[in-house]
């Protein structure tokens, strides 16, 4: 079948899924061995300044898109709990004053579940914070210690407990696939995680990224990972388990009960616009009915000075042409359970989706069971979504 | 009569890394034919890869004066020839130009299979041999032993077989007067002869045209002289006479006996023909030389540019090539697995290596190469018969009366140890022995062997088998009736064309088995269960699946993710188009080649 679609002007399309702000706290206690995030360790730092940095590119940003509605603001890092309840009111209380929040509006806050943070989680919360992800990833012992986890699971666990009572919304995150894992193993952790989960969980299976000490462990040999096949065992165990508890995979590696679903996540992955400030951060926005992808400096002191000389630490600010802008909604899109808007798609395009899209090969993946279309959705069903990256080049053609 | 005495005509035989071109070298410098400012290392190998491979595909000629201990001074026209069994005639050519030669062995290494080869085209040319023990200079050297290797593997009285070291210039000497002394002058021959003159090689060069080779035989070749190509029918003005000291120096004329070149305002090689008698237009000779074979390639593949925008130039490239080397032929051919390209015959293996490389290095040209082929003769049921160069042009079955393939005569030298495995793989093969004698610590094999079973991988299954010791040298020998079939492989059902093989029907099913199995290591898993089939004439005769990729996901992608994550979208893309498609299938270009060379 064909892909059909209407038309719908490109800024409409984009603004409907929806407008959110990430702010990028690059500080950590101590760097994870698998993590290839924009974070660092120091030994101390001048808070205020930073803070001052982080609303200066907001100040930038405010200028740049004008009025718009907040659906999320998102605290991630590095560890944003290190940062002082003060700083963070601070970032809220500027974004309140630039745009105007949705009735709804959702604001994170990643914290590591540690009893220094969790004391830290009233203060949080009347800074306006209203969801915690916790960085848990494990609930045994010895492969948080091989994580290179600076908590135990004991400590976590009363971390957990008292997120619970300062918010409504929390959600923690599980590493898996770690070496040696066996599926029965997996599944008794997980089935554990399902019972202490508040509506949400983030699970994502172990990649060896570059640049880590992972790699290198792994690299010399003294690493291994599942093989593919046993990979995907444990990643179809996870979809079974969490559907029957009632946490179904709105997306590739995250799971929630219905409503629950990260709303600031969603704005990435249904391609909307955001804003990121703070070393590192990236963002996507219209403006004038052109898209923008922005990013910021990456070195944390590099950025500081950058910022604190001409007011923002962009080092990229340029429009992206419609193709791309294309390309990048359907990577983002068939990540979700609920698939791609192909009307939207269509918008963004600019083309016709049958240049855009592969139509021999939408065809031949769609008899393999790989993606479905409905109601003007593309969708990758479960175990085409275990295969994304590939199936995602088969799909797009060649601009 | 023509004083002829003072002329000593020799050519060099020697394996690859036995000093061949290093001694040479030394000989130009003894006797003055370069200071030491233009004495570039191996000065007679002209092109980057016969350096680097340490080969030589072109014959080429020094003259030098050498003033010999008698108080005379001689004229020494060095040949330095081909030293590859895929330029066997060329070869011959050089070595029929000559009256003699000098056998360089390495006084480490020993007789060489291919080595072998040569001297004996040598003794059929009846020359004159002077051994020589080259590297004596060397710790390992064991002249002794390798004397009596000469002797009982060549046949050759190796009492006077002179010691030298090309590198540190001891015994040349003493080569020198032992060229003069034991090679003979060329045969007296009449004053009043007409011209006769043998087309030893030739080449492109890019200011002069086409350069030839001569050996004047009889009579006189000078400038402005009108000359006749007996073969090609053709005739032309020589423009330049000269000779090579290794410098070029015009002469204008070259006399019976001596060794030269001539340019003509030829434009293509192609119009040259190797072992052509060259003579007066006006008074020709009565008789051609004898010996002379038109140029007949024994292996063909496929070459297809790995971006079919591409296929223009390399059609150039490949013309380009042709005008210095007219012992290849091409010829478009199209794929439906690789679209657009060219059927090319080639001497042999290397020379198809050669011309594959020169393609890729200095036209810039991203090649993907087919499994090699031979020329089968198919009799069709009328009773005639057409030469097959391309699987995939195999008549109809029921058209067919029979297939006959050519076989070849080799000859591979292996210490003892190895011989056990070389003798399986020879059996394997399809193999015949003809003979196994034993030298030292060393057999000598000759096998008569099927060529379409050495063609593919033997050669690196010989080095492999024998780590490196075994040496090896064939020559086709005849045509022989065999039980042969056309074996396709199918990719998910689809015929991939240029996959297809010509077969001995016994080995049909294990090559069949051997090909999906590597296929199935060489073609990435996909996104779907992909079935790999060898059939015969529709009848299946080993399979193998592939599964369906399992995983192949980013875990964590958010909005800082998206560059990163569009970069591998990019790399992906980047590396199907690398592949050609057969039905919805990626095949990995390595594939056309890399399925044929399996371990046994």
């Amino acid at each position: 079948m064909p892909l059909t679609s209407w038309s719908m002007p490109a800024s409409d399309a984009v603004i409907d899924g929806g407008f959110a702000i990430y702010v990028h706290w690059p500080f950590c206690l101590a760097k994870c061995p698998y993590c290839d995030f924009n974070s660092h360790v120091r030994e101390r730092i001048d808070e205020a300044s930073w803070r001052d940095a982080l609303l200066a590119e907001l100040a930038h940003y405010a200028g740049r898109v004008g009025k718009r509605v907040v659906n999320s603001i998102f605290f991630g890092g590095g560890t944003p709990s290190l940062m002082s309840p003060a700083s963070v009111e601070a970032v809220i209380d500027a974004v309140g004053k630039h745009w105007s929040f949705a009735d709804d509006v959702e604001i994170t806050l990643e914290a590591n579940p540690t009893s220094v943070e969790a004391e830290k989680f009233a203060g949080f919360a009347q800074a306006g914070v209203n969801r915690v992800s916790m960085g848990i990833q494990a609930l045994n012992d010895a492969d948080l210690k091989a994580l290179g986890r600076e908590h135990s699971v004991r400590e976590a666990l009363v971390a957990l407990e008292i997120g619970r009572q300062h918010f409504k919304r929390l959600s923690f995150d599980l590493i898996y696939t770690r070496p040696d894992q066996t599926p029965d193993a997996w599944a008794a952790e997980l089935e554990q995680a399902l019972a202490l989960s508040a509506g949400h969980l983030s699970l994502y299976q172990l990649t060896i990224e570059e640049g880590t000490a992972f790699h290198t462990a792994w690299r010399n040999g003294r690493l291994q990972l599942p093989d593919d096949d046993c990979a995907a065992e444990l990643y179809d165990l996870t979809q079974e388990m969490t559907a029957a508890a009632g946490l179904p995979a709105y997306e590739i590696s995250n799971h929630a009960r219905l409503g629950e679903e990260s709303r600031h996540n969603l704005v990435y992955w249904r391609y909307g616009d955001y804003v990121g400030v703070g070393p590192g951060a990236h963002g996507r926005l219209t403006i004038d009915g052109k898209r923008f992808a922005t990013a910021q400096r990456h070195k944390p002191e590099g950025w500081l000075e950058a910022v604190q000389s001409r007011g923002h630490g962009s080092v990229e600010d340029a429009i992206i042409s419609n193709r791309e802008s294309a390309e990048e909604m359907v990577m983002m899109g068939l990540r979700l359970a609920e698939g791609l808007d192909l009307n939207r798609l269509q918008a963004v395009a600019g083309e016709a989706l049958s240049t855009l899209i592969d139509q021999q090969q939408l065809a031949h993946l769609e008899q393999q069971g790989l993606v479905v279309q409905r109601d003007h959705r593309l969708v990758a069903t479960e175990q085409g979504r275990l295969v994304l990256n590939a199936l995602t080049a088969a799909l797009l053609t060649d601009a | 009569m023509t004083d002829q005495t003072h002329i000593r005509n020799f050519s060099v035989i020697a394996h690859i890394d036995h000093g061949k071109s290093t001694l040479s070298d030394r000989l130009i410098q003894y006797c003055d034919g370069l200071t030491d400012r233009e004495m570039k290392e191996q000065v007679l190998d002209n092109m980057d890869i016969e350096r680097e491979r340490g080969i030589t595909i072109k014959a080429q000629t020094v003259r030098l004066n050498y003033k010999a201990k008698d108080g005379e001074t001689y004229q020494l026209n060095l040949m330095d020839t081909p030293g590859h069994v895929d330029f066997a005639y060329e070869v011959s050519r050089s070595l029929a130009a000559c009256e003699g030669s000098i056998l360089v062995v390495d006084a480490s290494q020993g007789v060489e299979a291919q080595t072998l080869a040569n001297v004996y085209q040598a003794i059929d040319n009846d020359h004159e041999i002077v051994p020589v023990l080259n590297k004596i200079d060397l710790p390992a050297a064991d002249p002794d032993r390798v004397r009596e290797q000469i002797e009982d593997v060549v046949g050759l009285d190796a009492t006077d077989a002179i010691e030298v070291s090309a590198k540190t210039g001891i015994g040349v000497e003493d080569l020198l007067e032992a060229i003069v002394e034991r090679l003979p002058a060329p045969p007296p021959v009449e004053d009043s002869a007409p011209l006769k003159a043998l087309l030893v090689d030739s080449w492109y060069d890019t200011y002069l045209g086409v350069v030839i080779l001569v050996r004047v035989i009889e009579g006189t070749l000078k400038k402005g002289q009108r000359i006749k190509m007996m073969d090609a029918g053709t005739d032309h003005t020589a423009e330049r006479v000269g000779i090579f000291t290794p410098k070029t120096e015009v002469t204008g004329e070259l006399k019976a006996g001596e060794m030269g070149f001539i340019t003509a305002a030829i434009k293509e090689v192609a119009d040259t023909h190797v072992g052509d008698t060259i003579t007066d237009y006006r008074n020709p000779t009565p008789e051609p030389l004898p010996g002379f074979k038109p140029n007949q390639p024994v292996v063909f593949c496929g070459l297809f540019p790995t971006d079919a925008s591409d296929f223009e130039e390399l059609r150039e490239s490949l013309g380009k090539l042709r005008l210095n080397d007219a012992s290849f032929e091409f010829e478009t051919e199209t794929s439906a697995a690789l679209g657009f390209g060219f059927r090319c015959g080639f001497l042999g293996l290397l020379h198809l290596e050669i011309i594959q490389e020169r393609l890729e290095r200095e036209f810039n040209l991203e090649l993907i190469t087919t499994a090699p082929s031979v020329v089968y003769r198919v009799h069709m049921t009328d009773g005639t018969m057409v030469e097959m160069h391309n699987p995939a042009d195999m008549p109809e079955l029921v058209k067919i009366s029979h297939m006959e393939e050519p076989w070849i005569k080799a000859t591979i030298l292996v210490p003892d140890d190895y011989l056990g495995a070389v003798l399986k793989l020879c059996e394997d093969r399809r193999g015949q022995q003809i003979e196994l004698t034993y030298a030292g610590t060393r057999a000598m094999l000759v096998y008569r062997l099927p060529l379409n079973e050495v063609v593919f991988d033997f050669y690196d299954r010989l080095k492999s088998v024998s780590r490196g010791y075994a040496s090896f040298d064939y020559y086709i020998e005849d045509y022989v009736e065999g039980n042969l079939v056309k074996m396709s492989i199918l990719v998910n059902g689809d015929e991939v064309d240029a996959l297809a093989t010509i077969v001995h029907r016994d080995r049909a099913e294990s090559r069949g088995r051997g090909m999906v199995e590597k296929l199935k290591e060489i073609i990435p898993r996909q996104l779907f269960k992909i079935a790999l089939q060898a059939g015969i004439g529709g009848k299946i005769i080993a399979r193998a699946t592939i599964g369906a990729l399992r995983k192949d996901v980013t875990a964590k992608c958010y909005g800082g993710d998206i560059t990163r994550k569009k970069k591998l979208l990019e790399k992906q893309k980047e590396g199907k188009k690398r592949m050609r498609s057969v039905g919805k299938v990626d095949i990995p270009q390595e594939a056309f080649i890399a399925a044929l060379k399996m371990d046994d």
